[in-house]
């Protein structure tokens, strides 16, 4: 989640998407990525996930992952292929999750607004910055809070716990 | 400069004299919940991360409430897992079927929550405990295997928002219509990251469950907490389930909150919340015109044996309308025992209502009242989003179990003061 580019097309949704349309709660009997994977967005869009090609994005409003605490959302997203979420901001529960389960997430004020569906989108991780290709525009992204960038540095909260279990030799 | 009861707990949790919003801090957690939709992921990622025991299983709450009694055989599968976790780690706080109840109505009727302390659960209504002066809040299944591992979790000390109550109810009005006041008032994302504290002459004077209505429901606009200061009405209610009385955490008088919100409930209706979002919120009477196919009285907002009184007062001899089915769901299984025993749960079932054993079921469209294509419900519960309660069609309305029993007798959406 540290290194690399993560590149796609860009798939747009609005303000307040919920954990129960990413993925409702019928499906939660599972928390395999590739089972959840086909309903990821089905609240909102049934076809989303065989429309979407591997890496795409998910750039959305204000609050994206409100709702549950359901860690599935995000497992489901990765699961369908979705490289990245940008939004706005998050809902505080998802935004851990997403951490957690090692998905990428960015914080952007302008990036829901200077994006249409299907513009490629590129993140260079070293840049900090949102390219939008299809029109030319770079965009800032939040920085990471400390212990975020720490625990994405390990490569997620379970390899961080890992590391830290096996450093005091339990 | 003082210290909201958010930033006490959390400082004295991190061993720091102070704590301030945006500090990062990492805090001892003293209470760990789950369920069983998000243990088995918990268990399965604890094991991955290499971990055998659990820091501390005297922590360690384990409750059937979502799937339960089991709706198919993977949710079988999934308590058959959290079950054989229990047993092997030995932690004794584990709620089996026909012994549980909602976690969030659970853990307080245990007296498995405290003053003071800080609960982790893995459940976005986690924050529901907050009503007992500590800290609580919901996380995801992967961040509750490592609180298990670690016995502790880092957070970011939230701002504080204040909610100042004063005066007193209209009749049927109750602390449910006054969380939706403030959702409509604040958004679904106005308290987000932010700890709400209630106070006031109002939420002094509220009982035990209207204050756990309360606090239910601050995640939907989209907190961390929601948070009431112990006083005289919470050592009472623990006293009477044997927790002794303790020194329990204030906020400063010269605490600095991020906002302050003053509501006079000498103001304030019967209120409802639209679909698809629990801040779309208007006066009940607005929607009198709403035609419903089911009303849902129970879940962890509004499943206690008051909520359940309510309702029962206004069905008492009256039927429920031919064309509604209304599903009753106790939140726990001591709550369904006193229905019982009051004669609520018969005044229920003789107006036609179908009551059910305690479980989340309903109010996430798990089982025990699914909602098909195009149908609409009036509901207790504290979500509406889209497809909440069954297919992505049908469209969920929030009111209080005044409301509930009023719809439910009406066919559409009316007030106790509506009835013929």
């Amino acid at each position: 989640m540290t290194v690399g580019t993560l590149e796609g097309r860009a798939w747009l949704f609005g303000d307040h998407v919920d954990t129960d349309v990413i993925i409702p709660v019928r499906y939660c009997t599972t928390s395999n990525r590739e089972e959840l994977g086909p309903h990821a967005m089905s609240g909102l869009d049934p076809e989303f996930a065989s429309k979407i090609a591997p890496g795409d994005f998910i750039v959305a409003g204000h609050n994206f992952g409100c709702g549950s605490s359901r860690e599935n959302a995000p497992l489901a997203l990765q699961g369908a292929g979705v490289g990245a979420v940008v939004a706005i901001s998050f809902g505080r529960i998802f935004y851990r999750n997403a951490i957690n389960v090692g998905l990428p997430f960015f914080e952007s004020p302008e990036a829901v607004s200077c994006c249409g569906p299907g513009d490629l989108l590129q993140v260079r991780m070293e840049e900090g910055l949102l390219r939008n290709v299809t029109r030319g525009l770079a965009l800032a992204l939040a920085k990471y809070p400390p212990q975020v960038a720490e625990i994405i540095e390990a490569g997620g909260l379970e390899a961080y716990v890992r590391r830290r279990l096996t450093g005091r030799g339990s | 400069m003082g210290s909201t009861l958010a930033e006490k707990i959390m400082a004295a949790h991190a061993g720091v004299r102070r704590a301030s919003p945006g500090d990062l801090l990492t805090c001892k957690v003293d209470k760990i919940m789950a369920t069983d939709v998000t243990a088995p992921l918990s268990i399965e990622v604890f094991r991955r991360m290499g971990a055998t025991r659990v820091a501390d299983p005297k922590a360690c709450i384990l409750v059937n409430d979502h799937f339960v009694p089991a709706k198919d055989i993977l949710s079988a599968d999934l308590s058959k897992t959290m079950r054989a976790f229990a047993r092997e780690q030995g932690i004794r706080a584990y709620f089996e079927v026909g012994r549980s109840g909602i976690c969030h109505a659970l853990l307080p009727e245990k007296g498995l929550v405290r003053p003071g302390e800080i609960l982790v659960g893995a459940d976005s209504h986690t924050c529901t405990a907050g009503a007992l002066g500590c800290f609580a809040t919901g996380v995801g299944s992967t961040e509750l295997a490592a609180a298990w591992a670690l016995g502790e979790m880092w957070f970011r000390v939230p701002e504080t928002l204040r909610i100042e109550v004063t005066g007193t109810f209209a009749p049927h009005v109750t602390s449910k219509d006054l969380i939706l006041y403030l959702l409509g008032e604040l958004g679904v994302e106005g308290a987000r990251y932010a700890a709400v504290e209630f106070g006031g002459e109002a939420v002094d004077a509220m009982p035990m469950h209207a204050r756990l209505t309360l606090c239910n429901m601050a995640i939907e606009a989209g907190a961390k907490a929601g948070m009431i200061a112990a006083d005289a009405v919470t050592l009472a209610y623990l006293a009477e389930r044997g927790v002794a009385a303790l020194d329990a955490p204030q906020p400063d008088e010269d605490a600095s909150y991020s906002r302050v919100i003053r509501v006079d409930l000498g103001r304030l209706g019967l209120m409802v919340a639209e679909p698809h979002l629990p801040s779309q919120v208007r006066p009940a009477e607005a929607f009198r015109d709403v035609k419903v196919d089911q009303v849902f009285i129970g879940s962890c907002t509004n499943g206690f044996l008051e909520d359940l009184d309510a309702a029962a007062a206004i069905l008492k001899g009256r039927h429920v309308a031919s064309s509604v089915r209304l599903i009753v769901t106790p939140a726990t299984q001591d709550i369904y025992l006193q229905a019982i025993q009051r004669g609520i749960l018969e005044t229920l079932v003789a107006s036609g209502a179908a009551v059910t054993t305690p479980t989340c079921g309903a109010c996430l469209g798990g089982h025990n009242g699914v909602l098909g294509r195009d149908e609409v419900a009036l509901a207790t519960t504290s979500r509406n989003f889209r497809g909440r309660m069954g297919d992505t069609s049908s469209r969920v309305y929030l009111g209080n179990p005044a409301v509930a029993a009023a719809t439910a007798i009406m066919g559409r959406i009316a007030r106790p003061e509506d009835l013929p």
